[in-house]
């Protein structure tokens, strides 16, 4: 019998340290697919950041490169404007590239750099153990606001894709989610769009996807599926939001 | 190529450009702004890369991920646009990537001034950055010698995969000179395969690079930073520079000085002599790692009374003077540090009671 479907080449074998219900492991499956699909895993070189997905580069088989706190999109500048056939995209999540990385990540975008940033936006510091991020919806609970982000205080939560999608440079800019597969399919499709202007040398391109921290909330993985289409969706809407014709 | 009048900032550009350089990240401050104004022009007659980052900060990483990918890359600023580098300064030392560094000092500390100053020696020598790192420090006194060194510190990075810091100041930034380029092109080193995340495609082995700093195991952080120790050991054993000036007959003072003070320090040695006194100097061209048993020797000699520092800071080096000359005689230091170069005379008289 033929195989009919299997793990692609640009993922590795080792089982990775997110918890249960993050989404962390469906988006690194589907940048990996997109990379094989493309087939440029010979000339990918991934950034990672810091926060969760700091070890990205073990659940990968190409080359990669680790980040200071928000700086992935100044390294990946770098590593383009030396070797522009070099395949290059940062994989960030909100504190790195909306609160400590936002000057590189505009700037970045404004100068059309050709690489693409995956911006995994769950709302929440993760790995440091929950604290209130840029992203962090009004009057939501976290170890930083816990009586909930209070919104007169520190700002309303920020919209990442529609700030970058402001910028007068072109780009590809989209919003997808994680957490249903209807959702994974779109976003994947977004994820390939992206790279492939990279591949064109078209723009700079960006995909931020809706993604769960059920640790951090404080929710199974479940209520973290439910509370992300009611509560994220409802303020950080899908679709594309800016595309470069 | 014959001699030709160049400012220290340009011809700095341009000896990078003749060391094999053609990757440059800048953000402008002064007083080496010119470095970014002549490469911006220079860099795409030969086909290299100028970007204007958004700031240090980004500019640091910008070296990170070319290094990182193999290319030979370099930036310029000054003091406060150090300070800001200083973050990636210590990533790149972890990730062990060749990048050149140059530091065209002003004055401090916070925006201080823009006339020359030496007062970033300990962020340069001792830190900045967070970490147990070392930057190979290289300090010119002069414009031909910026060149030289320029062209010395890219093999040096890559022998050591490590970030070499030229420590030069606003004179040597501003002030023109007769400069000479030599006109052989250095060539990349092969062993960057190992390492460089230049596409599994570029390489013949098939598994992949990373470039990385996190070590979150124990064992795993220690052997790190002993081999990064090993490698900064290996540093002092072969690569310490200096000069020395008026030190083959007996010397009453032993000057240690570096950089454009020490063409000055020069000149009142000289004027010494035709009074009849007798002063010696030694000129550390490399602080990290620092000529710590030339200045022993220098001051164990019979007939040296005393040993002086001579900076433009309020006492940096010095300490570096004190840990060499080990007690052996008293050490004592002179500087300025706000933006002013001393005269030869000014030194004199700091130096003659020392020799009594």
């Amino acid at each position: 019998m033929a195989k009919t479907f299997k793990k692609t080449a640009a993922l590795s074998d080792q089982h990775t340290h997110y918890c249960p219900g993050c989404t962390h492991g469906v988006i690194h499956r589907l940048v990996a697919e997109v990379i094989d699909e493309l087939d440029v895993r010979g000339r990918a070189v991934g950034i990672a950041p810091v926060g969760c997905a700091v070890l990205a580069y073990n659940y990968f088989t190409f080359d990669f490169q680790e980040a200071a706190h928000g700086r992935a999109p100044a390294v990946a500048t770098g590593i383009k404007r030396v070797r522009p056939d070099l395949i290059v995209f940062t994989y960030q999540g909100d504190g790195d590239l909306a609160s400590i990385g936002m000057g590189e990540i505009i700037h970045s975008a404004n100068r059309g750099e050709k690489f693409t940033s995956i911006f995994v936006n769950n709302t929440v510091y993760g790995m440091t153990g929950g604290q209130m991020a840029p992203t962090t919806l009004s009057d939501q609970r976290t170890t930083t606001s816990p009586s909930g982000r209070d919104v007169a205080d520190v700002g309303m939560p920020i919209k990442v894709a529609e700030l970058i999608s402001a910028l007068e440079t072109p780009a590809y800019i989209a919003r997808q989610s994680a957490i249903k597969p209807k959702y994974i399919v779109r976003a994947k499709k977004a994820i390939k769009k992206a790279f492939q202007y990279q591949l064109e040398n078209r723009c700079f391109s960006l995909v931020e996807i809706v993604s769960t921290c059920p640790t951090n909330w404080g929710m199974t993985p479940i209520e973290a599926v439910k509370w992300t289409e009611e509560s994220m969706h409802a303020y950080y809407p899908l679709g594309e939001i800016k595309t470069p014709e | 190529m014959g001699k030709v009048l160049m400012k220290g900032n340009e011809a700095i550009g341009e000896a990078a450009i003749k060391a094999g350089c053609f990757n440059y990240f800048a953000y402008p401050i002064t007083p080496q702004s010119e470095v970014a104004e002549y490469l911006s022009r220079r860099m795409p007659e030969v086909g290299g890369v100028f970007l204007q980052g958004e700031s240090e900060v980004a500019v640091g990483y910008m070296l990170f991920g070319a290094a990182g990918c193999g290319a030979r890359v370099f930036t310029t600023s000054s003091s406060p646009g150090i300070s800001l580098m200083s973050e990636a300064l210590s990533y790149i030392s972890s990730a062990q990537l060749p990048a050149v560094f140059v530091n065209i000092v002003r004055g401090g500390p916070g925006l201080g001034g823009i006339l020359p100053s030496q007062a970033d020696y300990f962020q340069a020598t001792k830190g900045g950055g967070h970490g147990d790192y070392r930057l190979l420090v290289l300090a010119p006194d002069g414009v031909q010698e910026a060149v030289e060194m320029v062209m010395m510190a890219f093999p040096l990075a890559e022998k050591y995969r490590n970030p070499v810091m030229i420590l030069g100041d606003g004179l040597i930034g501003q002030m023109m000179e007769p400069v000479e380029f030599p006109d052989h092109l250095i060539s990349e080193p092969s062993n960057k395969d190992d390492w460089a995340t230049s596409g599994m495609d570029t390489r013949n082995r098939k598994d992949r690079n990373l470039v990385k700093s996190l070590f979150l195991n124990a064992e795993l952080l220690e052997e790190h930073n002993r081999f990064l120790k090993a490698k900064y050991d290996r540093m002092k054993q072969e690569e310490i520079r200096y000069e020395s000036y008026n030190t083959d007959g007996d010397y009453k003072v032993l000057i240690v000085s570096y950089g454009i003070i020490s063409r000055v320090c020069r000149t009142a040695i000289d004027m010494f002599k035709t009074e009849g006194l007798e002063v010696g100097m030694i000129r550390p061209q490399t602080l990290f790692p620092f000529p710590e048993n030339a200045i022993k020797e220098a001051v164990s000699k019979s007939g040296c009374k005393a040993a002086i520092s001579i900076e433009l800071s309020m006492g940096q080096m010095v300490e570096d003077v004190e840990r060499s000359v080990q007690g052996v005689c008293p050490v004592h230091w002179y500087g300025k540090a706000g933006g002013d170069v001393p005269t030869p005379e000014e030194i004199m008289g700091v130096v003659k009671p020392l020799s009594k």
